[in-house]
């Protein structure tokens, strides 16, 4: 230390005060975010008697267990894909289509809340909606089209797509808003400009810029769908067999007749939703770099 | 131009339609269970129910002390890493993600394991330390979004003048908190409350698995059982979940768009 006056200047010992404020933050995480995972995972890497082994995880790739996953991948992969799509339209269409502004504002708060609106409740809506007796089904029944009578069932892999679409498209475009609104309307003028059609602004500058913030999106949604049970139970009871109803049942009463092999189950479902989760934020991080 | 207008206000159009069909049959449906009229009889029977009653009145107490609980755990948090101890901030930003990540159903399965009845630390084995396995559970699930609420919050107003003028008063840490700060941030941590409220009230997987008498549990149960009480109870938890939204606009702290359950 130099010899400077520092009058006023505490040294700063070890703040006590702020520590002890944030000391129930961290307790809060270990006890009930981080040890119940990390048991998790440890658990996963076990075998009956506690010795570490790969077996658990090689066995989640029995038929069962690989059909589950496969389901979980197909429906969370229909919806994510499918939601980003529309949601990502629905979004330009709102904010660049050219349309009364009151329409922003409304569509906006209506995804607020229709991305919040999902588990049992929402799987209840959709059999108002489209089950045997829906409102939808019987008026295209009216006009001529049988829906139940061409193989739809509310309880099938499409039931369930359309179903978790109501989430995920509002929540599309909640996410993906900011990086349409970064789009400058400069970068358009100075594209016309030079003589590019509206076409060609779209899709060289417009949609490349766009692109990680509509990909990262879409592994968001990925994830979202994955880690959902609500919905899908209400909907289709333990008869639709995705990686979270399986979970659900071996929690409830063992079926696997593995522990460790449950521990597994539980793992395979964290990995894939921690993947998607990281390559989300480092496609954001990409992104954000446009919107500064 | 004109051809874009138009793509526009049908791609608005459709939507529309796909997100207004199922509020209209939801609605069409909970009315019909008297034949041949429409009636508000499965509303009637959904409020007389005693079942109906006590798990809303127990999802309410519970989403109402995750609430207190997680603003008690969050405030001191966000106020002392924005204050003090600013190289805390990334990991506890991390932290307040990994709801997001976690599944509920693996988060609920690693807590059944490490707090059931045969472990160090039995919470399962009496119904009220299930509650507080439940509570703590909903803490973390409200976590992102009461987290960034309040981060947002302390954000907008001068922390730093704040804290400086109280102590030059003789403020301790604990009455700058309750009595300076937490006032001026009411507005942000009522919109935590309000999401975490609508994200709570219907939750299933804790509640199921941990086996407590809460709303999710019951909904699921009358969806197996009942025609017509299932639509009622859609429509009031869409009302429900639009009230608590509206009421974060409300009082001004609209969630940062990005925030997702």
């Amino acid at each position: 230390m130099s010899a400077a006056p520092t009058p006023s200047r505490r040294v700063p010992a070890p703040d006590l005060a702020a520590w002890l404020g944030v000391a129930p933050f961290f307790v809060f995480a270990a006890m009930f975010l981080i040890a119940p995972t990390a048991w998790l995972l440890v658990g996963a890497f076990q075998d009956r008697d506690g010795a570490f082994t790969l077996a658990n995880i090689v066995r989640l790739g029995q038929p069962s267990i690989r059909l589950s996953y496969w389901l979980s991948l197909e429906v969370s992969t229909a919806s994510a894909g499918l939601g980003a799509l529309l949601g990502l339209a629905l979004a330009l269409a709102a904010l660049r289509g050219g349309l009364p502004s009151w329409l922003r504002p409304t569509l906006m708060t209506f995804s607020g809340v229709a991305s919040n609106f999902a588990g049992v409740p929402l799987a209840f809506a959709f059999m108002a909606t489209l089950g045997r007796l829906g409102l939808v089904t019987a008026l295209l029944r009216n006009i001529g089209v049988d829906l139940y009578a061409h193989g739809f069932n509310i309880l099938t892999f499409w039931g369930l797509t359309i179903t978790y679409l109501y989430f995920q498209i509002p929540l599309m475009m909640l996410v993906v808003t900011p990086a349409i609104d970064g789009l400058r309307h400069e970068w358009a003028e100075a594209a016309e400009m030079l003589g590019a059609s509206s076409w060609q602004y779209w899709r060289m500058i417009a949609l490349p810029i766009l692109w990680p913030s509509v990909m990262g999106a879409a592994l968001l949604l990925f994830a979202n769908a994955f880690g959902a049970i609500a919905t899908a139970y209400a909907l289709t009871g333990s008869s639709f067999n995705i990686v979270p109803i399986l979970l659900y049942a071996q929690i409830r009463g063992d079926v696997l007749h593995d522990t460790n092999l449950g521990y597994a189950l539980a793992v395979g479902m964290l990995a894939i939703t921690g993947a998607s989760n990281l390559a989300y934020l480092a496609l954001r991080s990409r992104a954000d770099r446009w919107l500064r | 131009m004109k051809r874009g207008h138009l793509g526009a206000w049908l791609a608005v159009a459709l939507g529309g339609i796909y997100f207004l069909a199922p509020l209209v049959a939801t609605f069409e449906f909970s009315l019909r269970m008297r034949r041949g009229e429409y009636s508000f009889d499965a509303y009637r029977v959904v409020f007389a129910s005693g079942n109906f009653q006590a798990s809303f009145l127990y999802s309410t107490i519970v989403a109402l002390v995750t609430i207190v609980v997680a603003a008690l755990i969050v405030v001191p948090a966000a106020y002392f890493v924005q204050l003090r101890l600013p190289r805390l901030r990334a990991i506890v930003e991390f932290i307040t993600l990994l709801p997001l990540v976690i599944p509920a159903i693996v988060l609920v399965f690693g807590f059944i394991r490490l707090y059931g009845s045969s472990s160090a630390l039995p919470l399962t084995a009496t119904s009220l330390g299930t509650d507080a396995l439940l509570t703590f559970g909903y803490v973390g699930l409200g976590l992102p979004y009461m987290y960034r609420s309040v981060d947002a919050g302390l954000r907008a107003i001068d922390v730093r003048t704040l804290t400086e003028a109280a102590e030059s008063q003789g403020a301790g840490a604990a009455t700058i908190l309750f009595h300076i700060i937490l006032p001026n941030i009411r507005s942000a941590i009522l919109s935590g409350a309000f999401l975490t409220f609508a994200i709570v009230i219907g939750e299933f997987t804790f509640a199921s698995l941990l086996d407590r008498p809460a709303f999710g549990p019951y909904l699921q149960l009358i969806g197996a059982s009942r025609a017509y009480e299932p639509a009622a109870l859609a429509v009031m938890a869409f009302a429900l979940t639009w009230a608590c939204l509206g009421l974060i606009q409300l009082v001004g702290g609209a969630p940062a768009p990005g925030v997702r359950r």
